[in-house]
């Protein structure tokens, strides 16, 4: 055995030619976060603005990049032997990343400089999260899957916890931490497997060693379903749901937004690239596990979220349902029909945009709020609209488009998921079809039930003085509302973007 | 044959961090779990790398070496902030808000 392992090495080098043009936008963020330390470090004053303005600046910046990409004529770029893929699906996913990145800065700037919280480090860490975001886009390698979700997942621990002189936001942070080691070891021990049966990490070789020989074998069920489990557990998929709830109370609310809608993204990001160009060999295996996680997530998520008195704990429910939106496309894989699978990953892109753009406008709406009242009991948004009619309105299409009423982008996107999943044609998928439109009643009735708060119900105390919000809050809740309804009444674009992310699958 | 051996010691060590995780009470022996379950993978990799003659299996082992002293160094620093604010580690009584 050690010959053989000698053999290995006596194989000749070659540089790697690095496509630096492919690489910039993690060379901008990289080199943001350096700065972001060197600033932090020579600047006198704990609470400057410099910070928040230069992680804002930095992901802009990087988004320059992804657009020159976007137009140039290569529609796949790889890299490190296939192991790094910039293609239309991962800018599509990068450009989504880095604008949640930015309006969590904006979210964050005056919540973190008000609150007694340590600013260097926490647009630090925000950076290195974004970053891998990025970078997981772009992973199409059991290594660098492994290395991204890290990447992005180590700081968002150390940003769950921030709060830590707090009983609630330590303890928080530590059920997320514990939940997310224990489910990236278990991924782990999943890709040891499929590494040893296929004797490939790159995703592309996997595929293709799932299709021979080694796909029948029973360890490759073993190795695709602990592989997607760590997975489920991102995308906070029951049964792994339940450090969602805690986590999302306990930590800063900038961060819950950050965590329910970047993070979740990135995890189905993996779950999308590993299924499509990895384990479509065993669509068998990947449809029922799909099937049971998203109409288990649904139902769970929506009826824990109905009895829910506090705002941001509805919402924590509200993302695991919308997690199993989300996922219910996956149960109806079928490796056989291409125009099914393109259907899915383009309707899958489509919602995760749409989800992230209203989640993130809600949660600005819901800072803003908190900035007066100091709760995030439902009860203190009773008479919103008398007090704070701009926000109550702004927060009513948030709502109305994550419930999926017409002409919110919401709807669209909603729209295009059931499509996904009824072309399918198979009983399961007609199955799916019914289990998404109860649970899309059952959503409903929350979010009304918040509508109704804020436009019918008196304010609590009689208090009717106007609210200052913020300007970046007010920029954030712009931005988001802005696309949210104009996407939502011209759908062309925003379809035309989804349909054109396609993965390059192929090579 | 010498494979074997390796993935049932890899099979044992993972059965038992997975035991640990969910049994034991104590912040720092459920991090001592984890890792177990990261031994178990590392020697998996190592042992798949040597059968196959491929050299990612130990790249891979390197890389979750590396990212698992910095997931660790995390975990402890929230262990310390857990004992200041609640006097303790067991996780059972570091439950204020129930799922």
């Amino acid at each position: 055995m050690p010959a053989s392992l000698l053999a290995v090495t006596t194989e000749t080098y070659s540089t790697p030619v690095l496509d630096w043009h492919a690489l910039a936008p993690l060379v901008i963020l990289m080199v943001t976060l350096g700065l972001a330390i060197i600033v932090d470090s020579i600047s006198a004053r704990r609470t400057s603005t410099v910070l928040p303005n230069l992680a804002g600046l930095g992901m802009l910046a990087a988004l320059i990049p992804v657009l020159t990409l976007a137009i140039s004529d290569d529609r796949s770029r790889e890299l490190f032997g296939g192991s790094f893929v910039v293609d239309r699906f991962s800018l599509l996913m990068s450009a989504l990343f880095l604008v949640a990145g930015y309006v969590t800065v904006l979210l964050s700037t005056n919540y973190i400089a008000e609150g007694d919280y340590h600013e260097g480090e926490y647009y630090f860490l925000l950076v290195a999260s974004v970053a891998g975001m990025v970078f997981m886009a772009s992973a199409r390698d059991l290594i660098s899957i492994f290395v991204a979700l890290e990447l992005l997942s180590i700081p968002a621990y150390l940003l769950a916890s921030w709060r830590k002189r707090t009983q609630t936001g330590i303890e928080g942070g530590m059920k997320y931490y514990l939940m997310g080691v224990f489910a990236s070891a278990i991924m782990l021990y999943g890709m040891s497997l499929i590494f040893g049966g296929t004797g490939h990490t790159r995703l592309v070789d996997v595929g293709e060693a799932l299709h021979g020989s080694f796909g029948s074998e029973p360890i490759a069920v073993i190795g695709i379903v602990l592989t997607l489990v760590g997975f489920a557990f991102k995308v906070s998929a029951v049964p792994f749901h339940n450090w969602a709830p805690d986590t999302y109370e306990g930590a800063p609310t900038p961060i819950t937004a950050f965590l329910s809608v970047a993070s979740k993204a990135a995890g189905f990001v993996a779950l999308i690239q590993l299924i499509f160009v990895g384990f479509l060999g065993r669509d068998d295996v990947v449809r029922p596990m799909m099937f049971i996680l998203a109409a288990l997530t649904m139902f769970v998520g929506n009826v824990i979220a109905l009895r829910q008195t506090n705002v941001v704990r509805l919402f924590a429910y509200s993302s695991v349902a919308q997690a199993g939106f989300i996922l219910a496309p996956l149960a109806v894989v079928a490796a056989d029909d291409p125009a099914v699978l393109s259907g899915i990953v383009e309707s899958m892109t489509l919602y995760l945009v749409a989800y992230a753009l209203m989640n993130l406008g809600a949660f600005a709406v819901i800072i803003a709020v908190s900035r007066r009242t100091g709760t995030g009991e439902m009860d203190s948004w009773g008479g919103l609209f008398s007090w704070a009619p701009a926000l109550a309105v702004t927060m009513a299409i948030f709502l109305f488009s994550l419930g999926g009423i017409p002409p919110m982008l919401g709807w669209n996107a909603k729209f295009r998921l059931f499509d996904a999943v009824v072309s399918a044609g198979t009983a399961s998928a007609y199955t799916m079809a019914v289990i998404m439109a109860i649970n899309t009643v059952i959503s409903m009735a929350y979010y009304l039930t918040l509508v109704r708060r804020m436009f019918v119900d008196d304010a609590p105390d009689g208090d009717h003085t106007p609210i200052k919000v913020p300007v970046p809050l007010v920029a954030a809740m712009a931005i988001t509302a802005t696309v949210v309804v104009v996407a939502g009444v011209i759908p062309g674009p925003l379809s035309d973007l989804a349909q054109s992310a396609t993965l390059a699958i192929a090579g | 044959m010498l494979l074997n051996q390796f993935l049932v010691l890899a099979a044992v060590l993972f059965c038992i961090g997975v035991y640990g995780v969910i049994a034991r009470k104590n912040g720092v022996l459920v991090l001592m779990s984890v890792e177990l379950i990261l031994n178990a993978v590392n020697i998996n990799l190592v042992a798949f790398s040597a059968m196959t003659d491929s050299i990612s299996g130990q790249v891979f082992a390197l890389f979750v070496i590396a990212v698992a002293a910095a997931e660790v160094g995390v975990g402890l620093a929230i262990v310390l902030a857990i004992f200041r604010t609640h006097k303790t580690v067991d996780l059972d009584q570091v439950d204020l808000m129930k799922g």
